[in-house]
């Protein structure tokens, strides 16, 4: 559709996960470490379970169309099962690989706390699989067409991007949450976002019903995103301070 | 409860499956490649480019199908959305339409035109005055009757093939791709109630990008920069090859003038064009003449063996005779220079087979050329040829009648020799003076156009076999045609009248060049490691640049088949003759064909052909010279490109894509404060309580 459109969806999509990068990330050369190690697990949880559907379409009949897309949708149950052991098993990676940092760095303790690997690992994940979602599609927008020509909506691409954006904020929080619940040996919270997760994936079927995919899921990345402040140590006390260290360096100031 | 919603979530799942299009890439979703298409390509001469061009990124345009001549003011001024892409349908095409768009072409993007199945009443792209800067004619020879000043020769010719457009223009079949197209436009282009239609609009985009620019010495002189390893050439001459086979053989490696050698040459053209690149079918224009030629040699064949003639008879078929006579020019300019079997001066008369599409009854015309005609010698000659054609037309159905007016010839290859030298000739046709054609070199000259129709119920070979009323006429004149050859040379006068075309195998090679050329016979002739030149389609008449024309290659082993002789000859001998006492390679051809597959059997009977049947390069002189802006010498080039292609998608408006951009815009920039922000305040935000010497960010 042009390079309007191509900027603008690379923009709404990448755009938040692209500062979060440079000023979060991008100065310390662990966090980058996490962050790609991060990436390469989420890659290789969707290459084990696109093997599985892959084998799955080979073996049955491709002309029967409803039977393809159940396929597809038991593959993607499958993905998002997998996609959350292989966030366990990173944590239990990070959890051992912390330890021999610990050992070996020059200040007193480990160079990350949990929550900071929490967040980058979380931060990888989303980055891979938007990066994943959006590629394919930002390449043909780059092209004087736009999708529509055989009833599919015109609001493709910036609702692509939308829903990519979201669901790499989504697994930011999910990696932020899901780390400091197995930190406490709080397992039901692996539950739930297990359970969210599958519930952003039902959500997306309902595509091209924008308005009932797009809304619901922003409204439980708005949720995520409160629980994920809450859980990595904010609290309605410190945002108060913040506000009141504002207006008292705005009084100092004037 | 979550039993209750799980449940809805797949009642909804279901409901949605039943309604999706099965799409694996977002490709697919966007573009149609539309594959039936035939482009119009640039050809250059010494001065000018003709054809049609596209940008190298491919033209896009809103379609807009064209109702009349009228409509056409909503692409060219009233329509909101320019560029167009104008969708024509055929009783469109016309030179005011193409001409109209020419001149506004800012606002059109390209044309698409719809070629029916049927032809509209007469249509020829072609000029009127075909060839007039190279033919004989001019101003120090004959010049009231040069540039058709007595005679217009093509009076419908509308001259589109010969303009030059800047914009691509594409031809589509009548077939479900276009109604696809004609669809997307009903749906999406049309303006409800004069106010503009709504966007998503449905766009077409044409890529044939041409290399070559200006004219014909541009282009070579391009083509010749050596700056890196793979030199780029931007276009090509046109030719192919000549085929001419004699009666008697001349050895193939003594060139020049054979002392008391007189020849009969009897020659017809090979190839026709039309406004699209390839798409030529040349019924009336080229395939009626070489048809007939080829009929009469076959004709000639048993009683020259058994008396032959005193003067050896030269059948030539030539090539590129559209495109400024690129054949006939180059073997007149071989014999000048010495580079031929025989010589001018060996040539006794000429007899040309032009369009002879006779419909049964109607009289044919001996064309002559005037001034020529002033020298007594040569009058006489031309005289003579007149009686032993009047004279063999006995018996059969029509006469053979001069034109009573002084007129020039048409355009034909005899042109060509006369610029040489002063040649009694006659110029065979069906018309006596504009032509009876009424679409010359267009894409509508079919078998349609010859009334060449079988009865339906026919399998392909039975059609093959069926002797069509168009066959028998045709078997006519190839009869005169070959008695008046024989007469000419010098024949037995008793033996004529045993000279008969044999009607099957016109209606064979009509069936074969018109309709479908993969058939039975025409793969038994061929050579086995050719076979794959033969389509269930006519093939296609166009010169072009490939050296590989099908017409060439089929004209060449079917006249060997029919004048030569079958010999017993094993493959391997087919190829190294010389080895054997009797045969000679300089003498005759050798020709390995497929030959015909016997009942209960599978293998083919190939054999080997002897015959004295050769090619001989048809690339105009000027190519040879160097001198690429020739006066004189044709001087065609076809462009070279990379790709051709076309597509439809549907366009969205541009307040969408700004508003996308803005959008993304928007959304970098406050990620990137509100990023800025948090990270800075991060250690009041995120306050740890129970690691005590946690890293604060």
């Amino acid at each position: 559709m042009t390079a309007a459109v191509f900027f603008g969806c690379a923009f709404i999509a990448f755009g938040p996960a692209f500062s979060l990068f440079i000023f979060t990330i991008a100065k310390d050369p662990l966090r980058v470490i996490i962050l790609i190690a991060g990436a390469f697990f989420w890659l290789v949880s969707l290459l084990l379970s696109s093997l599985v559907w892959f084998i799955a379409t080979k073996a049955t009949n491709a002309q029967d169309l409803t039977l393809q897309k159940n396929l597809l949708i038991f593959g993607s149950i499958f993905s998002v099962i997998l996609q959350e052991v292989f966030r366990f098993a990173y944590y239990r990676l990070l959890r051992k690989a912390n330890e021999g940092l610990a050992a070996i760095s020059e200040e007193d303790g480990p160079p990350l706390s949990v929550r900071e690997m929490a967040y980058v690992a979380g931060l990888g994940f989303g980055i891979m699989s938007g990066a994943f979602s959006m590629i394919n599609t930002l390449s043909d927008s780059l092209g004087p067409g736009t999708v529509g020509m055989f009833g599919d909506s015109q609001y493709y691409f910036i609702t692509s991007a939308l829903m990519t954006l979201a669901l790499t904020m989504l697994h930011t929080f999910w990696g932020v949450v899901f780390f400091e619940g197995c930190e406490r040996k709080r397992w039901w919270v692996i539950a739930v976002v297990l359970c969210v997760h599958l519930m952003v994936f039902s959500l997306s079927l309902l595509n091209p019903f924008y308005v009932a995919s797009i809304l619901p899921v922003y409204a439980i990345m708005l949720l995520m995103a409160v629980w994920a402040f809450f859980s990595s140590g904010g609290s309605l006390h410190n945002i108060t301070l913040l506000w009141t260290c504002r207006k008292s360096n705005a009084e100092t100031s004037s | 409860m979550g039993l209750e919603s799980s449940k809805w979530a797949i009642i909804f799942l279901v409901c949605w499956l039943y309604k999706n299009v099965s799409c694996n890439s977002v490709e697919q979703k966007i573009y149609v490649e539309l594959n039936n298409t035939v482009p119009c390509v640039r050809l250059l001469n010494a001065t000018h480019q003709i054809g049609c061009q596209s940008s190298i990124s491919g033209d896009t345009g809103v379609i807009h199908v064209l109702e009349s001549e009228a409509d056409l003011e909503w692409p060219l001024s009233k329509g909101p959305n320019p560029p167009y892409m104008v969708l024509l349908e055929s009783s469109l095409f016309t030179r005011s339409i193409m001409m109209k768009m020419k001149n506004e072409s800012n606002r059109v993007a390209g044309v698409a035109v719809v070629v029916p199945n049927t032809s509209p009443p007469e249509f020829s792209p072609h000029t009127t005055c075909p060839n007039e800067n190279t033919g004989v004619y001019s101003d120090n020879y004959g010049p009231n009757l040069a540039h058709c000043n007595t005679t217009v020769w093509n009076p419908r010719g509308n001259g589109l093939s010969y303009e030059e457009f800047d914009f691509p223009v594409f031809s589509l079949k009548e077939d479900n791709e276009t109604e696809f197209i004609k669809q997307c436009y009903l749906d999406h282009n049309r303006a409800v109630n004069g106010s503009a239609p709504q966007y998503p609009l449905c766009a077409m985009q044409l890529f044939s990008h041409m290399h070559a620019v200006t004219n014909t010495p541009t282009c070579m002189r391009r083509n010749d920069i050596n700056f890196s390893i793979n030199p780029e050439m931007v276009c090509d001459p046109l030719g192919d090859y000549n085929v001419w086979g004699s009666i008697r053989p001349y050895n193939d490696t003594v060139f020049g003038h054979k002392e008391n050698e007189s020849v009969v040459i009897a020659a017809a053209r090979l190839d026709s064009r039309a406004f699209f690149w390839e798409v030529s079918t040349g019924a009336e224009g080229s395939v009626s003449g070489f048809v007939t030629l080829l009929a009469a040699a076959q004709a000639l064949r048993e009683v020259t063996h058994a008396a032959p003639p005193t003067r050896n008879i030269l059948f030539a078929f030539f090539q590129g005779e559209t495109f400024d006579y690129i054949g006939s020019s180059r073997m007149v300019y071989d014999m000048e220079n010495g580079k031929f079997v025989i010589d001018l001066d060996n040539i006794h008369s000429v007899l040309e087979i032009g369009q002879v599409a006779v419909h049964s009854g109607t009289n044919l015309f001996l064309h002559s050329d005037p001034v020529s005609r002033r020298n007594n010698t040569v009058n006489d000659e031309v005289k003579n040829l007149v009686n032993n054609l009047q004279s063999s037309t006995a018996g059969l159905g029509f006469l053979l009648v001069e034109p009573n007016v002084s007129q020039p010839l048409p355009p034909s290859s005899l042109q060509r020799f006369l610029r040489a030298q002063p040649i009694p000739g006659i110029v065979l046709a069906d018309h006596e003076s504009a032509f009876n054609n009424r679409y010359y070199e267009s894409f509508y000259d079919n078998a349609a156009n010859l009334n060449l129709t079988y009865p339906s119920d026919l399998s392909p070979e039975e059609q093959l076999e069926f002797v069509t009323d168009t066959a028998k006429s045709l078997t006519d004149v190839a009869t005169v045609v070959a008695r008046a050859l024989y007469k000419q040379a010098g024949g037995d006068e008793s033996l004529v009248n045993t000279i008969k075309a044999d009607p099957k195998i016109v209606t064979q090679m009509l069936y074969g060049f018109l309709v479908s050329s993969n058939n039975s016979w025409f793969q038994a002739v061929m050579a086995p490691e050719l076979k794959n030149i033969l389509k269930p389609s006519p093939p296609e008449y166009y010169v072009g640049v490939a050296m590989s024309s099908t017409p060439t290659r089929l004209v060449q082993y079917l006249l060997a088949n029919l004048t030569g002789a079958a010999t017993n000859l094993t493959q391997s001998q087919c190829q190294k003759p010389d080895e054997l006492p009797n045969e000679s390679r300089q003498m005759y051809s050798y020709l390995w064909v497929q030959g015909i597959v016997p009942p209960n059997s599978t293998e083919r009977d190939s054999f080997c052909v002897r015959a004295s049947v050769r090619l001989t390069k048809a690339v105009s002189p000027a190519f040879e010279l160097g001198e690429y802006a020739s006066k004189d010498y044709s001087t065609w080039t076809e462009s070279r490109w990379k790709f051709i292609k076309a597509r439809i998608f549907l366009v969205a408006s541009r307040d969408l894509e700004m508003l996308t951009l803005g959008v993304g815009v928007a959304v970098l920039f406050t990620s990137l404060l509100v990023t800025y922000f948090i990270s800075t305040k991060a250690d009041v935000l995120f306050s740890s309580t129970r690691e005590p010497a946690s890293a604060a960010y």
